[in-house]
């Protein structure tokens, strides 16, 4: 039984790939996992393997061919097998993705073989004070029912007092957890069990949590990475009236420039040591991932109905390669030391240029930051790497006279500037952030503090 | 293991008892020479003799209290309804008797007897012959109800009945006569009041009985192509409730759908919900929500009964209001 090898999508947003090596012959055996090819994604070179094993029968696109993802590329069979059937009538068809709607199909299917409206109406019961029709099944009741959607959360008048499951309170009380300001997303409100997920003990993003506190730079606690926090009305309003004015994602930036002084001499004591070589980049990562943690509100994705704010910082850094650019991404640079991210950053943006880097090394990140400094750039603005809420430029370190002290001093500065997603961080909360950072720089023992 | 229909378990069952104690005998109309109106007692009239299989009249409150008696005098009767319906005439010696006795005599005269025969709807049969009566029963101290869902259940549980020195009410389905399925050959008990997990899951519970075991499994089966895995709990037992399994599974999935096929008010599954917001309050995520019948005499009319029924998309809409899915 011949088995077709077709282009996979070896990243999320492949839709075609160069195939631009083979790595087997026609008649090679080949066993499950060997790399049959390599191919060249939107991103990357990767590697396409076998699925079975059995002899490589054909090649059926030559190398540098660019094919549809789920094409027939090659075909796996049995010494001798006929596969011309295959061959012939095969290619751009019978991919995987030619049989991925069956569950839907059901219920469809189940759907219309329901009577329209069934006289079912005492058939559910549940503890709501009136018995209503049961609805078929994949259709929510919800848009019937006033107060169910989930943005009814934290409705006004309801005081002090916090609509949540049983599971949710015992869940909140062995975790130590405040349920007031966690939006529910059941009915009415309701705080439920997939909503403390996330939430572990720590405090909410908000004015409150801001303030710089010490647990800021404690590791990230137990429990989910991130916390998804329905849409308030405002920031819907803010996000509807914004988009409008300026485009899908309303940017505006924010400047402030720092004295690096401080900095440039504790980089120059460490690099003195002799152990390898820490750029400012590495340190201005290492910064902004501390300054994150003391403000979450800016370390969030916009998911269109919600905002996902994140517990874990990873840092997308933005590497120029030919003709184009890419964001590897250091994880948990919060957590990690100034030579560990310098030894990533080495290692992630060599590859990235060697175009050598797994999907998993350029997704996923929380933040960006882009550097023009080496190339001499004063400042600029960078654009919003979506999901994404923030993305630093970072400009040149250059002297400069400031007043200091009623005197003329030199002193090494750098401008940065944050482009901000104005549906997720407002201009005092991205300012708030800034400052953190810019502290956290020209006085550069905050970073091991 | 063979396969049997339910039909047959339960004839195997009778045979194997009658043949193990020569108390047991079986009454009833049609049960002798016609061998059954649903032939459970195929065989029997001729294996075992007119003195044990018994012939009755058209009067279910006589042959009932018949069966209350030879069981207070050591015999153990196993009386057949046609149906469960016709057995509302034979209700005083169920409650009033059967029930009562070994509580009024002070312990001194129990009453072994089985009374048995189809309960609920079959299809078409209208709104007086398509009734689930188990609540009315399960309601009665000093009664036990009994529900089988498949053929191996209906053989163990109707030997341990039978075996049992108190009334047992045991409610067989007439929709479930032909099930088929393997039933351990010869000494095969279930213990009464043992729920039974039908299938394992994590994210919801099912809880259902008798019919609604097989409406609960396809819905399951549904669920599990959506990527939900919903357990689903035969209660076997009505009464004693196997309270245990139910808090032990809801205490896994903290989300609860309870299916049965009676009406909804003072139904079997309101006293289920009873014990799981009590004792499994702090496990809940979701209110506790019921399917079943609907709330009206069953309509003879072929769609509208259909309508009047619990079935997989009832139960799997109500899954999706515990899961909170849209």
């Amino acid at each position: 039984m011949a088995t077709k090898v077709v282009m996979e999508a070896l990243s999320p947003t492949m839709e075609e790939g160069r195939v631009v090596e083979w790595k087997k012959n026609e008649g090679d055996p080949i066993a499950t996992g060997d790399v049959l090819a390599e191919v060249e994604t939107d991103k990357a070179v990767m590697e396409l393997v076998a699925r079975a094993g059995g002899t490589l029968l054909k090649r059926v696109v030559p190398e540098g061919t660019t094919v549809p993802v789920s094409q027939l590329v090659a075909v796996i069979g049995d010494k001798g097998e006929d596969i011309s059937a295959l061959v012939g009538g095969g290619a751009g068809n019978g991919g995987p993705a030619a049989q991925t709607t069956k569950p839907v199909a059901d219920t469809t299917a189940q759907r219309t073989s329901m009577p329209p409206a069934p006289p079912a109406a005492a058939a559910t019961e549940s503890t709501a004070p009136a018995p209503r029709p049961a609805p078929p099944p994949g259709v929510s009741p919800a848009p019937s029912r006033p107060g169910a959607s989930p943005t009814a959360a934290a409705a006004p008048g309801d005081g002090d007092r916090v609509k949540a499951s049983p599971l949710a309170r015992k869940i909140a009380a062995e975790r130590g957890l405040d349920l007031h300001g966690v939006a529910g997303s059941g009915p009415a409100g309701r705080i439920i069990q997939r909503d403390l997920e996330g939430v572990a003990a720590r405090p909410a993003p908000g004015p409150a949590a801001r303030a710089p506190q010490v647990p800021a730079v404690q590791p990230v606690p137990a429990g989910e990475p991130f916390r998804d926090v329905p849409l308030t009305q405002i920031r819907k309003t803010i996000a509807r009236r914004l988009s409008q004015s300026i485009g899908p994602i309303p940017t505006f930036y924010l400047t402030t420039e720092i004295d690096m002084e401080r900095v440039a001499e504790a980089r120059d004591a460490l690099n003195a040591r002799g152990e390898g070589r820490i750029s400012f980049n590495d340190i201005t990562i290492k910064a902004t991932a501390l300054a994150l943690r003391q403000h979450p509100a800016c370390n969030a994705w916009w998911q269109d109905d919600h905002i996902r704010y994140w517990a874990e910082v990873h840092i997308s850094m933005a590497v120029a390669i030919e003709d184009g650019l890419i964001t590897p991404v250091i994880r948990h640079a919060d957590q990690k030391s100034l030579r560990q991210i310098s030894a990533e950053a080495k290692d992630l943006a060599g590859r990235a240029r060697e175009r050598r880097l797994k999907p998993e090394e350029y997704t996923g990140g929380t933040f960006s930051i882009s550097n023009l400094g080496m190339l001499d750039i004063d400042e600029f603005t960078a654009v919003i790497n979506p999901p994404e809420a923030g993305i630093l430029a970072v400009g040149r370190l250059a002297e400069k006279a400031v007043v200091e002290d009623g005197t003329v001093a030199v002193r090494r500065r750098m401008r940065i500037t944050m482009s901000c997603d104005h549906r997720v961080i407002d201009g005092a909360t991205g300012a708030e952030f800034l400052k953190t950072l810019k502290a956290m720089l020209e006085n550069p023992l905050a970073l091991v503090w | 293991m063979p396969t049997l229909t339910y039909r047959d378990a339960l004839n195997q069952a009778l045979r194997e008892e009658m043949t193990r104690d020569d108390r047991v005998f079986l009454m009833g109309e049609e049960v002798g020479v016609y061998q059954g109106a649903y032939k459970v007692s195929r065989g029997l009239l001729e294996e075992f003799g007119p003195m044990r299989v018994v012939d009755t009249p058209i009067t279910e409150l006589g042959f009932a209290g018949v069966g209350v008696g030879a069981a207070m005098v050591g015999l153990r009767p196993i009386v057949e309804f046609m149906t469960w319906n016709f057995a509302l005439l034979a209700v005083d010696q169920l409650v009033n008797s059967a029930a009562k006795m070994r509580y009024m005599s002070g312990g001194q005269v129990g009453v072994p007897a089985v009374f048995r025969g189809p309960g609920g709807a079959a299809l078409q049969l209208a709104a007086q012959h398509s009734q689930a009566f188990e609540s009315w029963y399960a309601h009665i101290p000093g009664l036990k109800v009994v529900m089988p869902a498949t053929p191996a259940d209906a053989k163990g549980l109707l030997k341990s009945a039978i075996r049992d020195d108190d009334p047992v009410i045991f409610i067989e389905g007439e929709m479930l006569y032909n099930v088929k399925g393997e039933v351990p050959e010869g000494e095969h008990l279930i213990p009464i009041g043992r729920a039974d997990v039908k299938r394992e899951g994590g994210d919801v519970t099912l809880i259902c009985h008798s019919k609604t075991v097989t409406v609960a499994l396809k819905a399951a089966e549904q669920l599990a192509g959506d990527g939900v895995h919903a357990e689903v709990v035969d209660l076997r037992t009505i009464r004693p409730l196997d309270t245990e399994t139910v808090l032990a599974s809801v205490g896994k999935t903290h989300r609860c759908v309870v299916v049965e096929e009676g009406w909804s008010f003072a139904g079997v599954g309101a006293q289920v919900v009873d014990v799981i917001q009590r004792d499994a309050f702090d496990e809940l995520d979701a209110p506790v929500i019921r399917v079943t019948g609907a709330d009206v005499p069953m309509p003879y009319n072929k769609q509208l009964e259909k309508a009047a029924k619990a079935d997989p998309a009832k139960v799997i809409a109500a899954v999706n209001r515990v899961l909170y899915r849209g």
